[in-house]
């Protein structure tokens, strides 16, 4: 069996780009790397029919040797198709992240990040001052090493919650 | 007429219901009518398809007129007509459970009208990847399925669902490149994809190209069956999606993956030559997906965890590659797609009674829905495999063909599987203790709507600062009734939990069927000359001591 060596090269580059941009924060260029991924693969299952033939098209005096494999050829059909649905679906939450978000970077999930923190910083028990006992309108409490408000600290205290930590009667604020 | 010949209409009819209920996209009265229909029928037929092959045999359905090796071919068998058949019960009852709550809620919060041609195109590609006798077909099988996956999981577009949303679609998009990758070389070095010829033709390989082609395909299907240490994606996405979509996600899906791992691991590379690792990584998913499940609060979320550590116990059969063994993962993995759906549908219940999923806002739901408690309590004791229930007989029959085997390994599997299915039960026992049976007052945030009054129990929208206790009580009677448990949600989910009780109940002709199953799977005779005719010669499995 032989190969085309510059397909083969044309392929490692495709997939050494499509790794590097998957590995992005930036979903456009995730995206970007998806699709490259799809096209190198494409390249080699291409590859793997071996050398180039005739058309495989029935011809009276064509040896069987002569023909080209058609099997990789369909599958790269089926697997364009399906990379076009997923490419297309992929701009669509892109646009999506971008319209809610103004940004296009993939966010951090919040309730991972809330694991993460549980065990070094406690709302209620760590706060250097207690945010209730405070006489002034604006607060600020040591939450985790930064400053924060008062509230934004009680927010911070279950993240996903809208209704916790309810204030103190008459808390003045 | 053989039964078995109607095959492919398990994969046509739910693509049919899709392309009608895109039609009638406006009338979502007819959709639910005909998806529910067409489903229902399709199962019927599966369970046909099942009886057909109760006592053994296995039938090849060639399609378009193309002979094995060069077609494509349908292959039912006892493994792929029973996951058939638990799957389309499984997503049945989920499908009647959505449009429960989607006629609850009045439709208003979610595109729903899109919702019922993606299920049945899901529910295609699920039958389409347990049907396939070909390992294109299975890829195209899984991109149908991961496709209607990613809208599903994406529905209604909200922030949360479009960050898990993403992390969801270019894992799933990387796997497949990695499963096509695999296909391509397996395709070089070959000349087929059919399995059946696989199974012949990889034997004649030599032993590094063969490991190659072996780990590449395990490795794809590893991260879309979530083993350790390629499951670092599902807690992370599945939580945030509709109840139903998570349900039928966390039933459905890593199962197609672990089905597929299956009949790479009997058909196409018989033997044990990766059995040591595949034990490894067999009980990293358990200890460690347990261990993350301790962590959390909110109870989807713990639930994807045990999901992803119960994934072990699946992978553990099958890495013994002995009859006991692999009969006992497909006894787990049919008792698993019943127990796991039917606690992410109570799930979602929990969170339409309570107003939250987190066990810190829960309390006093025992008193408040015994019934609810009672759906949530037997599903979550099979899952921690309490006696007598089926996840207690998977697991037995687990760690009798580990002892079986004897190796130090297999023994280390069956401490921790012991230990994973403790771990289990203090994990649901954290959630039944605060979501069920402290007092609503106790808990850290208790949700306004448990402090409510029996009578008049949707305080819903009382949120913000000052919903305390009096006011949340003094307002409640003026809020709108909201049906908290629709009896469309609650039958479904109860159906369900039945049906596991059943696993229990017939757990002896099932476990004879897949103990026969996986007998046959083992031999692959059965397979490869319903594939390829009854004269091929089918190369015995190499074994490198130990093994069977």
């Amino acid at each position: 069996m032989s190969v085309n060596l510059t397909l083969l090269i044309v392929m490692g580059a495709l997939y050494a780009c499509g790794i590097y941009l998957i590995l992005e924060r930036s979903l456009t260029r995730v995206l970007l790397g998806l699709m490259l991924l799809a096209n190198a693969t494409n390249l080699l299952i291409l590859a793997t029919g071996g050398y180039a033939g005739l058309a495989p098209l029935y011809a009276k005096d064509a040896a069987a040797g002569d023909y080209n494999d058609p099997l990789p050829q369909a599958l790269i059909l089926t697997s364009i198709v399906i990379s076009f649905a997923v490419t297309a679906f992929m701009l669509g939450i892109i646009y999506r992240t971008w319209v809610l978000a103004r940004r296009d970077e993939i966010q951090a999930d919040v309730e991972d990040l809330r694991v993460a923190e549980t065990p070094s910083f406690d709302a209620e028990d760590d706060a250097v001052i207690p945010a209730e006992t405070s006489e002034f309108p604006v607060t600020t409490v040591m939450a985790g090493g930064r400053e924060m408000p008062a509230e934004a600290a009680a927010e911070e205290e279950k993240p996903g919650s809208a209704n916790v930590a309810p204030s103190p009667e008459g808390g003045g604020r | 007429m053989n039964l078995a010949s109607l095959a492919p209409l398990a994969v046509v009819l739910p693509i049919l219901g899709a392309a009608l209920t895109f039609l009638l996209i406006r009338h979502s009265r007819a959709q639910r009518a005909v998806s529910i229909g067409l489903l229902s029928l399709t199962l019927l037929l599966e369970c046909l398809l099942l009886g057909s092959v109760w006592d053994g045999g296995t039938v090849a359905v060639t399609l378009g007129g193309w002979l094995p090796p060069w077609g494509i071919v349908l292959v039912v068998d006892q493994f792929s007509s029973l996951m058939l058949v638990v799957s389309s019960a499984v997503s049945l009852a989920v499908l009647v459970y959505a449009t429960g709550q989607g006629m609850a809620d009045g439709d208003q919060d979610a595109p729903v009208s899109i919702f019922h041609p993606t299920y049945l195109i899901l529910v295609a590609g699920v039958s389409n990847a347990f049907l396939s006798g070909d390992l294109f077909n299975l890829y195209v099988g899984f991109e149908i399925l991961l496709t209607a996956s990613y809208v599903l999981m994406t529905l209604g577009g909200t922030g949360p669902r479009i960050r898990a949303g993403v992390t969801y679609v270019v894992v799933s998009v990387v796997s497949s490149v990695l499963f096509l990758i695999s296909i391509a070389m397996v395709y070089g070095a070959t000349g087929t994809v059919n399995m059946a010829d696989l199974a012949i033709k990889l034997s004649e390989l030599d032993e590094g190209t063969r490991t190659l082609l072996h780990v590449m395909l395990l490795v794809a299907f590893g991260i879309k069956a979530a083993v350790f240490p390629l499951s670092f994606w599902l807690p992370d996405s599945y939580p945030t999606a509709p109840a139903p979509v998570t349900a039928v996600f966390a039933g459905l899906l890593t199962k197609v993956g672990v089905y597929a791992m299956v009949r790479t691991e009997t058909l196409l590379f018989p033997g044990d030559s990766l059995n040591a690792p595949l034990m490894v990584a067999a009980l990293l998913t358990m200890v460690v997906g347990i261990l993350g499940a301790l962590a959390q609060s909110d109870i989807k979320r713990l639930l994807s965890f045990t999901l992803v550590s119960h994934i072990g116990y699946m992978v553990f059969g099958l890495a013994m590659s002995s009859v006991a063994g692999l009969g006992a993962a497909v006894f787990y993995v049919a008792h698993h797609i019943t127990i796991q759906t039917s606690l992410f549908l109570v799930t979602g219940l929990i969170e339409r009674r309570g107003g939250s999923s987190s066990v810190d806002r829960l309390g006093g739901l025992a008193k408040l829905s015994p019934l609810l408690a009672l759906l949530f309590f037997v599903p979550a004791m099979n899952l921690a495999g309490i006696p007598p229930f089926s996840g207690f007989l998977g697991k037995v029959g687990l760690m009798q063909a580990g002892i079986e085997l004897g190796t130090p390994l297999a023994y280390a599997l069956v401490i921790g599987g012991v230990v994973t299915s403790l771990l289990t039960l203090l994990a649901i026992a954290r959630v039944w203790n605060r979501a069920f049976w402290r007092r609503p007052s106790d808990a850290e945030h208790p949700d306004p709507v448990l402090l409510a009054t029996p009578a008049a129990p949707a305080a819903r929208t009382m949120a913000g600062p000052g919903a305390k206790r009096n006011s949340a009580k003094r307002n409640a009677a003026n809020q709108d009734a909201v049906t908290l448990l629709p009896r469309t949600m609650v039958g479904p989910t109860a159906g369900l939990v039945v049906l596991g009780v059943a696993l229990t109940v017939f757990a002896g002709p099932l476990f004879t069927v897949s103990d026969q199953a996986a007998e046959d799977m083992l031999d692959r005779s059965a397979y490869v000359h319903a594939v390829l005719g009854d004269d091929t010669v089918v190369p015995p499995a190499p074994t490198s001591g130990g093994g069977r």
